[in-house]
C-alpha cells in the first residue's frame, strides 16, 4: 500500500491517529513505533524551539506546565514557515484560549514581549543619526520633520507591569513587580537587543513616531497622555541607544 | 504654549539628550547581552529522542498533568484582578476554578 | 541588503570542519585548530540584520563555508516554496558558499512546516519528483548543489529501488554533486538490518563533494531490533569511524564535517572530533 504524505502527515501530530500501514523495517514486518520516531522528532524539536524562545513563559508557568503548553501549541499551530527563528506568533492568542493559561492575564503580553525580542535580533541593521544634525538642525524644522526609528525598534504597551515581571524573571535581584500598566521598548543599540521600560508618556510618543508622524505631533501625543513627559528623557533614550536613524522632511 | 515657546523647548530637550547621551557608557565594550534570544528557534538536521517521549503520547493538561506544585514563578507573582475588571486574578491561582469537573 | 562577501573562498578544503554554533564564535576566531572550513543551517541565516549574519560575514573573511539547508522539503508533494526559494537564492547571492547542500527528505506539508527530515518511497515517481525540485532549485539559485542521503527508521514496502540507485539516478538526471552522510549510511544499515560497507561500494562516491559525520543515539523496534537515531548529540561512533576510513580509501580524500547539534559541546571536544577524521584524510593523502 502506498503512504501518501497526507497520510503521514495526519498520524504525525495526532498520536490517536494509526500508524499508517505501509511502512516496514525492512524485512516484512510493521514499521510499529519507528514510525513514533519522526513523531517525537516533530513534537520535541518545536516544544525545544518554543522553549528557547519563550523562557520567561517557560519560568513563569514552570518547566513541567511548559512542556503541556508547547505541545497542545505545536498541535493546534504547527510551524507555517521554515525559518524556525520566528516560530510562535500565534503565542499570545493561544495563551488566552488554553484553559490552564487564559486566567493569567499578564501572560499574553509577555509572550508579545518575547516575539518581539526574537524579531528585533534580527532585525536589519542601520546606521544611527549622526548627533551633529540634530544638534545643527533649527527647532522649527525638527519639529515639522519626521524621526526615523531603527528596524530593530519594537513598542509593546500593556496594561501589566510586562517589563517588572520580565526583569524578576531574568535578572537577577529584580523585585517583585507590583501592578502598573507599562509600556516597554525594545532597542537594539548594536546586536543585542534590550527591554526599556518607558516613563510617563513615552509609549504615546514612540507609538506615534512608528505611524510616521511629526516630532511635534509625538509630542502632543505623549503630553496629551501624560503631562508629566519628559522629551528630553526620551530622545536621550533613544540617542544612546542608537535607535534614531533619520529625520524625514 | 504657543509653537515658538514649543520649538524652544524642544531645542532645550535636545539640547539635553545630547549632553546626557555622550556622557552615557559606550555599547561597544558592553558584553554580549541576549538574554537567550541568540539560541532561540535554531533550524538543524538532528533527529530527537528515539521513540519514547511526548510525541507518542496524548496530552491532557486537564488531567492532573497541569500542575501547580511545579508552577513556575507566576505562583509568587501577586498582581490584582483582571485590568479589564473581571473578577480572574492575574495568577495561576485561579487554575482550579477554571479547570473542568 | 548588505554587501557581498568581499572575498569568497569558492572551494571547500580537503580538510575537517564543523557546523558553527554560535557559541563558539570566540573560539573559532581566536584558535580554529584543524578546522579549516565551517557549514552553517542555511535557515539561520535569513533574517535580516544583528548579530547571526555579522557573524557570518567575520568568519566568512577566514573560512570557506558550506550552506546547508534544512528546510526546502525537496521531496515534498506539493511545489516548492517559492518564498523559501528566493531567500535560499539571496543567500547564495551574497554570502556566495563554497558549497550548497540539501536533503533528500520532505518536510513542509501544505502550509505547515513539520521542522523534520521526513522519509520518501524510492519509486520512479519519486525520482521525476525529486529531480524536477532539484532542477529548480538549481536554476532558481544559479549553482551545483549537493543532495544528502537520509537517515532512516523505516521502508516502504512501495518502494522499488535501492536509495543508491534513486541517487544516482538524481545526479544523472539533475547533474546535481551528492553529500554522504557516512553516519547515516551506518544508522540507515543498522534499522533496516542491511550491508554498510555494499552500500558505499554501490554508492556513486565521484559525485561526493561533501561527506557528513556525526553522533547516533541507540534504541529498539517492537521485536527489540536495534533502532539508531540520528541525533548528532555525541561523539562520533567507531563503526562510523571504520566506514569513514573505508570510504576515503576507497573514494579519496573529501571536505569533511563533524556535526553536533544536541548538547553542544565546548570547542576543544568538538575540536578533537575534527582532528580525528583529520588523521584518516591525512593517512590517504600520504
Amino acid at each position: 500500500m502506498n503512504v501518501d504524505q497526507d497520510t503521514f502527515r495526519q498520524a504525525l501530530l495526532d498520536p490517536k491517529a494509526p500508524r499508517p500501514t505501509g511502512l516496514s523495517d525492512g524485512h516484512g514486518l510493521e514499521a510499529g513505533r519507528r514510525f513514533d520516531v519522526y513523531r517525537n522528532n516533530v513534537t520535541v524539536s518545536l516544544a525545544e524551539a518554543l522553549e528557547t524562545a519563550f523562557p520567561t513563559i517557560a519560568k513563569l508557568v514552570g518547566a513541567q506546565n511548559f512542556k503541556l503548553l508547547a505541545t497542545s501549541y505545536l498541535r493546534q499551530y504547527p510551524p507555517t514557515s521554515p525559518l524556525m527563528m520566528f516560530y510562535g506568533k500565534d503565542m499570545p492568542a493561544f495563551i488566552q484560549t488554553f484553559e490552564p493559561t487564559k486566567s493569567i492575564g499578564y501572560l499574553p503580553d509577555i509572550a508579545r514581549l518575547e516575539l518581539a525580542l526574537r524579531h528585533s535580533y534580527h532585525a536589519a541593521d542601520a546606521t544611527p543619526l549622526d548627533p551633529a544634525i540634530l544638534q545643527s538642525t533649527p527647532p522649527d524644522t525638527l519639529m515639522a520633520s519626521k524621526p526615523t526609528l531603527a528596524p530593530a525598534t519594537r513598542l509593546i504597551r500593556s496594561k501589566w507591569p510586562i517589563h517588572a515581571i520580565w526583569a524578576f524573571n531574568t535578572l537577577p535581584g529584580a523585585p517583585k513587580p507590583t501592578m502598573a500598566a507599562q509600556d516597554t521598548l525594545i532597542l537594539r543599540p548594536d546586536l543585542d537587543p534590550e527591554p526599556h521600560l518607558l516613563p510617563p508618556g513615552g509609549g504615546a510618543f514612540v507609538a506615534a513616531l512608528l505611524d510616521e508622524t511629526t516630532l511635534a505631533n509625538a509630542i502632543e501625543a505623549a503630553t496629551t497622555e501624560d503631562p508629566a513627559f519628559d522629551l528630553s528623557a526620551m530622545l536621550a533614550l533613544l540617542i544612546t541607544n542608537n535607535a534614531l536613524t533619520d529625520l524625514k522632511d | 504654549m504657543s509653537n515658538a515657546t514649543k520649538s524652544i523647548a524642544v531645542a532645550g530637550a535636545v539640547a539635553a539628550a545630547l549632553a546626557a547621551s555622550l556622557s552615557a557608557p559606550a555599547h561597544a565594550q558592553a558584553k554580549e547581552k541576549c538574554f537567550g534570544v541568540s539560541l532561540a528557534g535554531q533550524n538543524d538536521c538532528a533527529a530527537g529522542p528515539g521513540t519514547t517521549c511526548a510525541g507518542s503520547s496524548v496530552v491532557d493538561y486537564q488531567g492532573n498533568a497541569w500542575t501547580l506544585v511545579d508552577a513556575g514563578t507566576c505562583a509568587d507573582i501577586e498582581l490584582p484582578a483582571m485590568a479589564d475588571g473581571s473578577e480572574r486574578m492575574g495568577s495561576l491561582e485561579a487554575l482550579d476554578r477554571d479547570l473542568p469537573a | 541588503m548588505f554587501d557581498e562577501n568581499p572575498k569568497p573562498i569558492d572551494r571547500l578544503p580537503n580538510a575537517p570542519g564543523v557546523g558553527y554554533k554560535p557559541q563558539h564564535f570566540a573560539d573559532i576566531t581566536n584558535d580554529p585548530g584543524v578546522v579549516g572550513w565551517l557549514e552553517i543551517h542555511a535557515e539561520n541565516y535569513m533574517g535580516d540584520g544583528g548579530r547571526p549574519l555579522a557573524q557570518l560575514r567575520h568568519l566568512a573573511e577566514t573560512f570557506a563555508m558550506s550552506a546547508h539547508g534544512v528546510g526546502l522539503s525537496i521531496g515534498g508533494e506539493t511545489r516548492l516554496d517559492p518564498d523559501h526559494l528566493k531567500r535560499l537564492k539571496h543567500l547564495n547571492d551574497w554570502l556566495k558558499p563554497a558549497s550548497f547542500s540539501e536533503h533528500l527528505a520532505w518536510s513542509t506539508h501544505g502550509a505547515e512546516f513539520l521542522n523534520d527530515l521526513l522519509p520518501l518511497p524510492y519509486t520512479e515517481a519519486t525520482v521525476t519528483r525529486v529531480a524536477d525540485h532539484v532542477d529548480e532549485l538549481q536554476e532558481t539559485i544559479g549553482r551545483k548543489v549537493l543532495l544528502e542521503n537520509p537517515s532512516s527508521y523505516l521502508a516502504f514496502t512501495e518502494s522499488t529501488m535501492s536509495e543508491t540507485d534513486f541517487l544516482r539516478e538524481i545526479a544523472r538526471r539533475t547533474g546535481c554533486g551528492l553529500l554522504l552522510d557516512v553516519n547515516n549510511v551506518f544508522v540507515s544499515a543498522t534499522n533496516l538490518d542491511t550491508d554498510p560497507i555494499a552500500y558505499i561500494d554501490d554508492f556513486p562516491l565521484d559525485h561526493v563533494g561533501e561527506i557528513h559525520l556525526g553522533g547516533h543515539d541507540e534504541d529498539e523496534d517492537d521485536h527489540g531490533a536495534p533502532l539508531l537515531i540520528d541525533s548528532h548529540g555525541r561523539e562520533v561512533a567507531d563503526p562510523v569511524w571504520a566506514l569513514y576510513d573505508y570510504v576515503i580509501a576507497k573514494g579519496g580524500v573529501r571536505p569533511t564535517l563533524i556535526e553536533w547539534d544536541n548538547d553542544v559541546p565546548d570547542w576543544p571536544t568538538l575540536e578533537a572530533e575534527a582532528q580525528r577524521a583529520q588523521a584518516i584524510l591525512q593517512k590517504a593523502v600520504a
